[in-house]
């Protein structure tokens, strides 16, 4: 009877204030308008991406082929040459060996913070760990140049600026996303996988490797992707230790450069509209598409966790 | 015998994993507080940065790192909240919600110096803005509204189902049972998100040099008219940030005390954090025990 | 489902409508706003005004303090030195987003500036020098050596008598214009192998100075006694060779204006030029006074002297 009076009431009021005081209808407006504005964002970053980005093609004559294959890059030269190839290595070289270090260390952290300690996990690992999630990136970098450098240079030989500085430094950045979402991922493995394996006589390590490991590989795996969206995008931090020297490394300890570190040394200097700037905005492209990628990526394994 | 022996030696290795964990960044974060502490007195945050004169200090920067983080979370609050009650109560299980989450995970992903970029070719160039804490709210906004929405999303979902059932038992349309039942349970975890994300747009400076800017004009503190071209609050006045200043100063400057700004810079950057989180910790579960007791 | 899909439509409109409209709205009252302060500036006799300086980072530290001295003594007025390098700042003068565009280079240097549009205004000039790490043991190198070097031909500082170090070439990136300078004056236009890059001046300082054996380029202004100086074919990089001729390792800083410049822009520049300014914040902040130079180039790298 309540309901239906509460009912009658809001009709009158609805009909007297005319609809557009109508909460449930507004509400619902507002909500719609937020989520279509993460897609026009998303649209609006991708348009104006390529927009510019693919003029180094079609403005610029810029082969496409020889962008993408060749490790000759001159833009300022007399007969400027523009092959991207060395940064898009630097930056694939920088991720993955990054991943490859900290897939291992975070997991293996999250299954202590979940698995072996949980109760001092939670206190005391996790908050650290979300607090370096947080720490700014010019911050790894600095860190990295007075420290990391000098150390690469007098223990292990080279000038110090190279590419194993600039994997340690992405290393130490993407250590806690990896973590934090590792350990989410071991925490939402239901509880009975753990207390049935344990029932049937299995140690902690049995069950963390034969239940636990292959139930959360999907989320795991996510974790790692989404460190290295984290370790591709970085800019400033890299910049400040890998060198920037426009060659291939032959090894570790050669400098080289990444997509990131070349936008953000050319940015301020070059003008708009000339191929110089044109093929930056390229670059910028790249690495767009490879966040679509990683996000699908993401999405694929997240349809697998699912099954 | 042998499989509890490995077991013992994995357990040994997760825990050394953990504990090299810990050490390498309980090392990073008092060496920066070690270095820079020495460096911050009151003076240092409250007087001017100079160009080339020694003892300058970071007042202006300090300020517009706040002042670019409010105007970011006065854009991306009420967008992160209404997409959150989207994702959580209205989206369904289709296409269209797919499409909608692949664009709030791209977004979540994109490189900050993309969204820099971007800032750059759109509200400072095509909008005209100039450089501008408008503009770089603007883009910082993007950089923030994905992680709003998320947690804003989680915040709701996890509200109990019963929770919602009990206001649509008491015949509450479902707009007014998310503002009556769901939005006040889930309070305490959305303020959380939103001071952890405010850690996270303080110390962002890729996506500001090219949106902000790197510089700031002569502030006059006695002017609060925002639209005075010298006023602090004017949102059209290009803001170099603290985190920007941190990486110019390293960088470009001519200042004899380089080292000494910087470090300074930099502890302040990461004791802004620190509080950040902690802040975050102890108002949400002072909130939960305030919620739960009555 | 056929309803979604229309209210999705809708929605989309909505919002771009609601950008379209939000940005026009703002960039007219920011134009409102303008237009006021113009007539208040008419009102008060044409003293009050405001001046958008853009571009250079190199050059901001140095027109920021001059703007300082000049708004103390001209309370009035209300000027605004940005930084973003010194392309952004020829592309927005030539645009007309802002009054004053700093430039390195000559805007005949970047091609898609149309040079004839601006009016230079050369307002200091820069010395640059190379610099080496303090216990390589050379000090002096002739030209053809310091080219030998920067191309890569002699890689060890024992050959040209120094201690036996490997040589590590510290570059910039190559859209800057300090290396655009270093390459067309020092190395008589040969391009530099490649190296170690960095944009910013206090980095290249620092990397030298940590590096054996490493060199690098800088302007007079980043010299100090954590790395040494080089002299070239026997002549000591310092003002007083920059301003007669002999060391020609030097550059312009240009003040680019929109044509024909009047009011606070004029009396802008010309107060950067004046005798106060020239001769006491210019030297200050390591920068010859450009009225003291007894020789002038062009644009083309043509020297002549100044009657």
């Amino acid at each position: 009877m309540e309901t239906n009076l509460r009912a009658s009431e809001r009709l009158v009021r609805k009909s007297r204030k005319l609809s557009l005081k109508n909460p449930e209808r507004n509400g619902k407006i507002v909500v719609y308008t937020a989520a279509f504005l993460t897609v026009v964002a998303t649209l609006a970053v991708t348009v104006f991406l390529a927009q510019r980005g693919l003029q180094s093609f079609y403005m610029s004559d810029i082969n496409p082929l020889e962008f993408f294959t060749s490790t000759n890059w001159n833009p300022s030269g007399d007969n400027p040459t523009y092959g991207a190839l060395i940064f898009i290595f630097g930056s694939l070289a920088v991720t993955l060996a990054s991943a490859v270090i900290v897939a291992p260390l975070g997991i293996g952290a999250a299954i202590f913070m979940t698995e072996i300690a949980p109760s001092w996990g939670k206190k005391v690992l996790q908050p650290v760990i979300e607090i370096l999630v947080g720490i700014p990136s010019v911050i790894y970098g600095y860190i990295g140049l007075t420290v990391l450098v000098p150390f690469i240079r007098e223990q292990v030989g080279g000038s110090g600026y190279s590419l194993m500085a600039g994997i340690v430094v992405v290393s130490v950045m993407i250590l806690p996303t990896v973590t934090t979402l590792s350990a989410d991922a071991l925490n939402r493995l239901p509880n009975g996988l753990r207390s049935s394996s344990y029932a049937l006589g299995a140690t902690r390590w049995q069950t963390i490797r034969r239940v636990l490991l292959p139930a959360a590989i999907p989320g795991l795996l996510t974790a790692v992707i989404l460190g290295m969206a984290r370790a591709i995008g970085e800019a400033l931090a890299i910049q400040m230790v890998i060198g920037n020297t426009e060659l291939l490394p032959g090894s570790l300890l050669d400098p080289t450069a990444t997509m990131t570190t070349i936008i953000t040394l050319n940015m301020g200097h070059t003008t708009f509209g000339s191929a110089e700037n044109n093929v930056l905005w390229t670059l910028g492209l790249i690495l767009l598409a490879i966040s679509y990628l990683l996000v699908m990526a993401v999405r694929f394994l997240g349809a697998r966790r699912k099954i | 015998m042998n499989r509890k022996l490995t077991d013992k030696l994995a357990t040994l290795i997760f825990t050394l994993f953990a504990a090299v964990i810990v050490l390498v960044l309980a090392a990073l974060l008092s060496y920066v507080l070690y270095l820079g502490i020495q460096q911050v007195s009151w003076d240092f945050l409250t007087s001017k940065s100079s160009n080339f004169r020694a003892g300058g200090g970071i007042q202006d920067q300090l300020f517009n790192s706040f002042y670019i983080l409010l105007w970011t979370m006065i854009f991306t609050i009420p967008l992160g909240l209404a997409g959150g009650i989207y994702m959580a109560e209205y989206a369904e299980d289709n296409k269209l919600t797919a499409i909608i989450r692949v664009c709030i995970e791209t977004l979540a992903s994109l490189p900050s110096i993309v969204l820099g970029m971007f800032g750059l070719l759109v509200f400072v160039n095509t909008f005209d803005i100039g450089y501008s804490v408008l503009s770089g709210a603007l883009t910082l906004t993007i950089f923030n509204m994905p992680i709003m929405i998320r947690t804003c999303e989680n915040a709701i979902r996890s509200v109990s189902p019963q929770q919602k059932e009990a206001g649509l038992a008491l015949g509450y349309t479902h707009w007014r049972t998310i503002t009556t039942v769901l939005l006040p349970s889930a309070f305490p975890s959305i303020l959380t998100g939103i001071i952890l994300s405010c850690g996270l747009v303080f110390g962002e400076a890729a996506a500001l040099l090219y949106s902000a800017g790197m510089t700031t004009p002569n502030l006059d503190f006695g002017n609060w008219n925002p639209f005075a071209e010298t006023s602090p609050l004017n949102i059209m006045r290009p803001a170099e940030t603290l985190s920007v200043h941190v990486w110019k100063v390293n960088s470009e400057g001519i200042i004899p005390d380089i080292r000494d700004v910087a470090d300074g810079g930099a502890a302040v950057l990461v004791t802004a954090n620190l509080i950040f989180n902690i802040s975050a910790r102890l108002l949400g579960s002072w909130i939960h025990r305030k919620l739960t007791s009555k | 489902m056929k309803k979604h899909a229309f209210m999705m439509l809708v929605g989309v409109v909505m919002l771009t409508v609601l950008a379209a409209c939000g940005g026009g709205n703002g960039e007219e009252a920011s134009g409102e706003v303008d237009s006021t302060n113009d007539e208040d500036a008419e009102a008060t006799g044409g003293d009050s005004d405001s001046l958008t300086i853009a571009g250079s980072s190199a050059m901001q530290p140095l027109v920021g303090a001059v703007a300082e001295v000049y708004q103390e003594e001209n309370p009035d007025a209300s000027i605004d030195v940005q930084a973003g390098g010194s392309g952004a700042g020829l592309s927005q003068v030539s645009e007309g987003q802002v009054d004053i565009g700093n430039s390195d280079l000559f805007a005949e240097e970047e091609d898609e500036i149309n040079a004839d549009e601006l009016v230079d205004h050369r307002v200091a000039v820069v010395g640059m020098g190379p610099v080496v790490h303090p216990d390589a043991g050379v000090e002096d190198l002739s030209q053809d050596e310091l080219i030998d070097v920067w191309r890569g031909e002699i890689t060890n500082w024992s050959e040209l008598g120094g201690e036996d170090q490997e040589i590590t070439l510290v570059n910039r990136p190559d859209s800057s214009g300090t290396r655009a300078t270093f390459v067309d004056f020092a190395l008589e236009g040969e391009e530099p192998a490649e190296g170690i890059t960095e944009d910013s001046s206090n980095t290249v300082r620092q990397i030298v100075s940590e590096t054996p054996g490493a060199i690098g380029y800088l302007a007079f202004s980043y010299f100090d006694d954590s790395i040494s100086s080089m002299s070239v074919d026997g002549v000591e990089p310092t003002p007083e060779n920059v301003q007669t001729g002999d060391f020609p390792i030097w550059a312009y800083q240009h003040s680019y204006t929109n044509g024909e410049t009047e009011g606070l822009a004029q009396d802008f520049l010309d107060f950067m030029m004046s005798d106060e300014i020239q001769d006491t914040l210019v030297p200050e902040q390591g920068y010859i006074p450009v009225t003291q130079m007894e020789v002038e180039r062009d644009a083309e790298g043509e020297e002549t002297p100044v009657e």
